[in-house]
């Protein structure tokens, strides 16, 4: 009998407990929620994304002691790339901290979709840095919203321009056949539409693959490939899914030299699996590509050196790992941005939006913040979120990514029509006022 | 002591045929229906209500929707993800193409196409039962997945197939807080599950139970299957369709097909194994166990101030909740609404128990 009743309190002991808890914030702290996944089919794709910009952090607090002396504070949360969880992260993240959430990095296009629809609700911008809606770009309509870098329509714009110049000229196109292999999610559609129209503007023909989540079966899908020949495939996967679109192309005999992936289908962990199979698998960066450089020097020294790095050092040298510094510098220089004016102190997601839409950071700060050779100048505004446009190809060789391209620039002549029509549709079906936010 | 129910004597047939009987559970019914009214909006903050008590009370809907075919019915259904498809973009379609529309008439209205299409995949259960049944729904629910996902009239043509929600008003009376959400989404479940608490004590319900406990004998007592299983099927799905119109449009406001997935089929059909099949306090048990035990096993080990890495705070959350479950339906195969007869069994001999 008492051992039943021990069993019947326990229970209720620990709910007493985690009711308590009562939060006490350090007053000269900005808090930061960090949404990752490190569980389930994504997990092998969450992991670095997550190290580096956690790594960041500690980076900044160690070496800086903090954004001019306002400490970062961060707080992971599992969100397993599921939407439902990740909002219930957001949700019990976003008020935590002397002034709240800072911004939130979703890492997940559906999350993003479900944040865009709350982020002007709460007053915390999403950074959705090279994924998200493509016509997020537009900031007079998705004020909240920073697809920083580029959107899924720049990247497939860039990898059509590609093609055209492998081909010996876009005109070259036509009667080409493009296949898109893509994860049946808004993530896998949102290049659909650019692709549609760029067909449309060289004839060439869009064969469409949809593979369902989280994509390990993907059989029929290479058989199809297989009889129709496409002479080009785009992949536009996530997490296992790429690894198994590249195994499927060794299995059917598709050449790997005819396959582009998008910048989420080209890490480590997506043509290491395939083994030599991957050797000459195309992707395209986000600017940066995998290596260590100047960074990491201070980042051994601050953090590796004192035990407190979230990777192996060996690993701080991936795609992903180097992507999520270079996600967590823009957001850390945002806030820096926006300190300038509103002071050094914990500031509201409603001053970071702020921060975030008059980001500037040119060629001479990249190189004081060691991230000369990562990325190129960027300037955001209301009229372009996305702050910069540009990427190149790069190649496995069976052991490391190598560039293997020059630089190409998204054209807008294509991609500012479409952004303004689809954002001017999302802002009348939701009855939004548009207009570019201002601040006193 | 408390749960005595000597001296209460039914004296009119209205009061045997009372929802509860008892004045105890009478009380403690208004007391807890008016306490979710006024009481939790004096308290509740924005996280309680939209990540715990809506998606609960909007997935204890769709759980009743389930019990009425699987517990009380006898119909084994995998479709219920589809069905709440059905209704999410029906309402959708609604709202967006005749935007005036009143906003309760709009889940009625996906409650409604939810029944047809409903309606239409219980045919075969005229024909197949058990196990077979259950992978025609399966099949259902397939279909209607990729319906979604592929017939693009459904999404409007947005190129990413995710679709989102404008504002959302109630007599020129916008639901906007969580808190105006949450009345809302309340007002919906008290209304519809009293609603399916008369239905099961009444003809219908009995016609269903009697179904699902002999077909044989019940045709032979006058009962016909094609009329007591198609209804089943019929109210089912209207409640399903409405907690998926509720879903998309309160809790998610910008979904895509996969939010409605085999997933969650499994999800509604986990809470009404867990919560107890046939009853609709089961419905509500399972639901808040299904959504809140991985949250609360989720925020253990930080309210604990236990230092874990994130990733293995999401794996033992798996382990427990998965050891949990296994828990409940050995001690209780019958589910929790079970465990609360007991209890109740129980609380009327206390304390002087022989």
């Amino acid at each position: 009998m008492k051992a039943r009743r021990l069993l019947a309190i326990a229970p209720a002991a620990l709910l007493a407990a985690a009711a308590y808890g009562a939060p006490a914030w350090a007053q000269n702290e900005q808090f930061i929620p960090h949404l990752v996944y490190r569980t389930g089919p994504y997990a092998p794709n969450g992991a670095p994304f997550a190290n580096g910009i956690a790594d960041y952090y500690k980076l900044i607090n160690e070496r800086d002691g903090g954004i001019n002396g306002v400490k970062i504070t961060f707080e992971e949360c599992d969100t397993g790339y599921a939407t439902d969880r990740g909002v219930e992260c957001y949700e019990r993240l976003k008020g935590k901290g002397a002034t709240g959430a800072s911004y939130v990095i979703p890492l997940s296009t559906g999350i993003t979709f479900a944040l865009t629809e709350k982020a002007p609700i709460d007053k915390i911008p999403i950074i959705s840095m090279g994924y998200g809606r493509s016509e997020s770009r537009d900031g007079s309509v998705f004020q909240w919203n920073f697809p920083l870098l580029g959107s899924y329509w720049t990247a497939a714009d860039i990898l059509v321009q590609h093609i055209g110049q492998r081909e010996g000229g876009l005109d070259k196109l036509k009667g080409k056949k493009i296949a898109l292999v893509y994860h049946d999610s808004p993530y896998g559609k949102e290049p659909i539409a650019l692709l549609q129209k760029r067909a449309q503007m060289h004839g060439f023909e869009l064969l469409l693959y949809p593979v369902t989540h989280p994509g390990v079966e993907q059989k029929a899908t290479w058989l199809q490939i297989r009889q129709n020949r496409p002479d080009y495939v785009l992949l536009w996967g996530w997490g296992v899914m790429n690894s198994t679109a590249i195994k499927e192309a060794v299995a059917v005999n598709y050449p790997r030299d005819k396959m582009y992936g998008v910048w989420w289908s080209g890490a480590e962990p997506d043509v290491r699996p395939a083994e030599d199979g991957a050797k000459g698998y195309h992707a395209i960066t986000l600017q940066h590509t995998a290596g260590q450089f100047k960074l990491h020097e201070d980042l051994k020294k601050y953090v590796y050196d004192k035990g407190q790095g979230s990777a192996k050092w060996e690993d701080t040298g991936e795609i992903l790992y180097v992507r999520g510094l270079i996600n967590a510098m823009l957001g850390i220089e945002a806030i820096r941005t926006a300190q300038e004016r509103f002071g050094k102190k914990p500031l509201t997601g409603e001053q970071v939006r702020w921060g975030l839409e008059n980001l500037d950071l040119s060629a001479d700060r990249l190189k004081q913040l060691g991230f000369d050779s990562e990325v190129k100048p960027i300037k955001v505004s209301c009229e372009d979120h996305e702050g910069a446009r540009t990427a190149r190809m790069q190649t496995w060789d069976g052991k490391n990514w190598k560039i293997s391209s020059d630089w190409y620039t998204g054209d807008d002549k294509v991609l500012l029509p479409m952004v303004k029509e689809a954002a001017a549709k999302y802002a009348a079906e939701k009855k939004i006022s548009v207009g570019c936010l201002m601040m006193n | 002591m408390l749960y005595r129910e000597v001296g209460q004597f039914k004296t009119s047939y209205q009061s045997d045929e009372a929802i509860f009987p008892i004045a105890q559970d009478r009380w403690f019914v208004i007391a807890l229906i008016l306490f979710a009214f006024l009481g939790v909006p004096l308290f509740a903050g924005q996280y309680l209500y939209t990540e715990l008590l809506i998606p609960v009370l909007i997935l204890s809907i769709a759980a009743i929707g389930l019990n009425i075919l699987t517990g009380y019915c006898g119909q084994l259904s995998l479709g219920s993800g589809g069905f709440m498809a059905v209704g999410a973009y029906a309402a959708y379609n609604l709202a967006l193409r005749l935007p005036q529309t009143n906003i309760v008439l709009v889940f009625l209205f996906a409650g409604l196409m939810a029944m047809l299409v409903g309606l239409l995949f219980g045919l075969p259960s005229l024909r197949i039962k058990g196990f077979y049944l259950a992978v025609a729904t399966l099949a259902a629910q397939f279909f209607l997945e990729w319906a979604f996902a592929r017939v693009k009239w459904f999404t409007n043509y947005a190129p990413s197939g995710s679709v989102a929600v404008g504002r959302i008003e109630l007599f020129g009376f916008p639901i906007d807080t969580p808190g105006k959400t949450y009345i809302f989404v309340l007002a919906f479940t008290v209304v519809l599950a009293l609603a399916a608490k008369n239905l099961v004590r009444g003809r219908i319900g009995r016609m269903w139970m009697a179904i699902r406990d002999m077909d044989i004998a019940a045709e032979i007592i006058g009962i016909r299957p094609l009329h007591a299983k198609l209804s089943a099927f019929a109210v089912s799905s209207f409640y399903i369709g409405v907690a998926g119109a509720l879903w998309g449009f309160l809790r998610l406001g910008s979904w895509e097909p996969l939010a409605f997935d085999v997933n969650r089929s499994f999800q509604v059909l986990f809470m009404i194994i867990i919560g107890g099949l046939g009853t609709i306090l089961g419905s509500f048990l399972g639901a808040a166990f299904i959504v809140l035990v991985p949250i609360f096993l989720n925020q253990l080990p930080s309210r604990l101030g236990v230092p874990l890495s994130t990733a293995a705070i999401s794996n033992i959350e798996f382990m427990l909740f998965g050891a949990t479950i296994i828990f409940f339906l050995i001690v209780e195969p019958r589910g929790l609404a079970r465990l609360w007869a007991i209890a109740k069994e129980k609380l009327r001999l206390w304390p002087f128990p022989y």
